[in-house]
């Protein structure tokens, strides 16, 4: 009976993992991509809830869970492209700016999505692996959304790109020493804007995840700060994106931990596990930072180091 | 001049308020007014707005005061949800003294726990090099996941059924109003006000004020000139976050009698916000946070006479710091390019000067 207990536990834990880092993934490739041209964007977060918000009623509107995404994408891309603007103008700090844009973001999404809480939006759709096993719970753990496996191929696609890509490289000068870039004749300023462009519309994807599939619904409280999260996310994958899905896969575990415990029956410390993220990061920094020393692996322009 | 970007930026956030009602065809004109109405309108709606405004001025100064000695704080929201809970917590322990004194307590004990947690942003920072920014929304989420299991579990007042709160207190431990007729406020604000002008003096009428300078515009210098930088730093970081503190403790013996998760609805957020539009000057916070305060206050009016969602005032908080600071990027760009103007205007007279 322990056995099938632990089993159990572990299955919910697998599958809540990738459930719900999926959208963790999302968000930290793009707040890595950011933070790799030397910015840091705390906004995503107000883009990934008007991401989820428009995904959603895009989706509704015209019937087709794909082009939901896309729209959660642009608009995620056209909010990053705002932080991205301004934060190029002299002494803005970016850091208040992000906090600026996560109430505008939210904000707006909360105005305009107040038509959206009732009606059922279609649901993007995903892969059955568990085809093989007869057991519902095996099989309802191997249901696995597309947008995972894209999130995959892209973090895959951004590591080997940032090191064997002409932009790729562009971006970690910009993001290490804007004047070496700007003495080769590339301008930090606009890499930068495009970088924080394509983190945005990232997020938003990520956004349009959590209506269109899981917790799947819009609603108010939809987020719980994942796009917040992905700051902290970032520094423990070290900057690297595949290292992001390993952390998104950590994060989303230890969301997942209360809810898989409570399936064999324990229900206590649900709020503990839920922060056990937060100590993991701090235990890494503190375990990497020493003083007169930056965060190792960090971009060199990135506002936390100067 | 420091008034032009604010100026300009309360124009261009309310035309673009207005627009973004229009152009849904709702009635935008009216709706400002409400807004301000709401806000400032009557004196119950000063009574409203001053009462919103008082934690807000408490988390500011958590980020004002670490701002001065260059760092940034965003995790003000973790010391006021821990301070509250201290707060509401100590009269179990602490029985048979009078009022007055247990509050005076709760006061101290908000304000040390809170001191406590953002303290220890600023000793991880300088004794470890951990970066205060990541380090404080971390510590702030683990305060928020801490606050949330007492409240649930240990620390649950067992007949709290919808709502897990802590046990209530008692009627003589809830602060009243300043005046019950004309001022329905009640006193935290008044120990906002204060804090804010005591930071005030700190800051710009001290030698340690002046040492934080120092600090805060270059750490090399501070060092050189022998000043304690590190214990410069947490200081300002215990202050900042005993403030913080405090706030939680007023929200739970003024407005909601226990800790519940009433106390996290963002305070320390949007104190972040105005400390910047204050540009970290603590008696600037005052005004910043009055008109925070006030626009948030109006959502109630907004959504009573023309239906508008709650959310309303959270977008024209959004587009009032948004445009805030972007005008304060533009304004000094102007300025530069005035005077890159002026000097070409010269050169220009200096060479007919010349030739003539």
């Amino acid at each position: 009976m322990g056995d099938l207990d632990f089993v159990t536990f572990l299955l919910a834990l697998l599958a809540g993992a990738v459930r719900v880092g999926t959208p963790f993934l999302f968000v930290s490739l793009g707040e890595c991509l950011t933070e790799k041209s030397g910015r840091i964007n705390l906004g995503l977060e107000g883009i990934l809830v008007a991401g989820a918000m428009v995904g959603y009623a895009v989706a509704y509107l015209s019937g087709s869970a794909w082009t939901g995404v896309l729209a959660a994408g642009g608009i995620g891309l056209l909010l990053g492209l705002l932080h991205g603007i301004v934060c190029s103008l002299p002494r803005v700090n970016d850091i208040a700016f992000g906090i600026a844009l996560m109430l505008l973001g939210t904000g707006l999404a909360f105005f305009l999505g107040k038509a959206f809480i009732q009606p059922q939006a279609p649901m993007l759709p995903s892969i059955s692996l568990g085809a093989w096993s007869d057991d519902p719970s095996m099989c309802s753990a191997l249901n696995i959304n597309m947008l995972f496996f894209i999130g995959v191929a892209l973090a895959i696609f951004l590591h080997w790109s940032l090191r064997s890509t002409r932009w790729g490289l562009v971006l970690r000068l910009v993001g290490d020493h804007s004047e070496s870039a700007q003495a080769l004749g590339y301008r930090p300023l606009r890499v930068r804007i495009m970088a924080t462009a394509v983190g945005g519309f990232l997020a938003g994807v990520g956004g349009s995840y959590l209506s269109l599939y899981y917790p799947g619904s819009w609603n108010e409280g939809l987020s719980s700060g994942q796009g917040l999260m992905a700051v902290a996310l970032v520094i423990f994958a070290r900057w690297q994106p595949l290292n992001c899905l390993w952390a998104s896969m950590v994060f989303g575990a230890s969301g997942a931990i209360g809810p898989a415990l409570q399936s064999v029956g324990i229900s206590s410390g649900y709020y503990l596990y839920s922060a056990a993220p937060y100590i993991l990061t701090m235990l890494v920094m503190l375990a990497t930072c020493r003083p007169n020393r930056t965060l190792t692996g960090a971009p060199g322009e990135l506002s936390l180091n100067r | 001049m420091p008034g032009l970007p604010t100026m300009l930026s309360i124009i261009s956030s309310f035309a673009l308020f207005v627009l973004f009602l229009a152009l849904q065809g709702r009635p935008a004109f009216e709706a400002v007014r409400l807004v301000f109405e709401g806000a400032f309108g009557s004196s119950f709606a000063w009574e409203n707005t001053l009462q919103r405004a008082a934690p807000l001025m408490l988390t500011a100064l958590c980020v004002a005061l670490p701002a001065r000695a260059g760092l940034i704080i965003i995790g003000g929201e973790g010391a006021l949800v821990l301070g509250g809970l201290a707060a509401a917590t100590l009269p179990l322990w602490l029985t048979g003294l009078p009022p007055l004194a247990t509050l005076i307590a709760m006061g101290l004990v908000a304000m040390l726990v809170g001191g406590i947690w953002i303290g220890l942003n600023g000793w991880l920072r300088q004794k470890r090099g951990l970066n205060e920014t990541i380090g404080s929304l971390l510590l702030s989420y683990i305060a928020i996941a801490l606050f949330n299991h007492l409240v649930e579990g240990p620390l649950r007042d067992p007949s709290s059924l919808n709502k897990p709160s802590t046990v209530g207190l008692d009627y003589p431990l809830m602060i009243g109003v300043i005046s019950e007729d004309s001022f329905r406020v009640h006193w935290g604000l008044v120990a906002g006000i204060i804090a804010c002008v005591m930071a005030w003096v700190l800051v710009r009428h001290s030698v340690k004020g002046f040492a934080l300078d120092v600090v805060g515009g270059n750490v090399r210098a501070a060092r050189m000139l022998g000043l304690p930088v590190n214990r410069l730093v947490i200081f300002t970081c215990v202050l900042g976050g005993a403030a913080a503190g405090l706030a939680g403790m007023y929200e739970v013996s003024a407005v909601q009698g226990s800790a519940n998760a009433s106390l996290i609805v963002g305070y320390g957020i949007s104190g972040i916000l105005v400390s910047f539009a204050a540009r970290h000057n603590p008696l600037a916070i005052i005004l910043c946070a009055t008109l925070v305060g006030g626009i948030e206050a109006s959502g109630s009016l907004l959504q009573r006479r023309l239906d508008l969602p709650d959310a309303t005032t959270l977008i024209l908080q959004g587009l009032l710091f948004t445009n805030l600071l972007a005008w304060e990027a533009l304004v000094g760009r102007i300025t530069g390019w005035r005077i890159a103007l002026e000097e070409h205007a010269n050169k220009v007279k200096n060479a007919e000067v010349q030739h003539g």
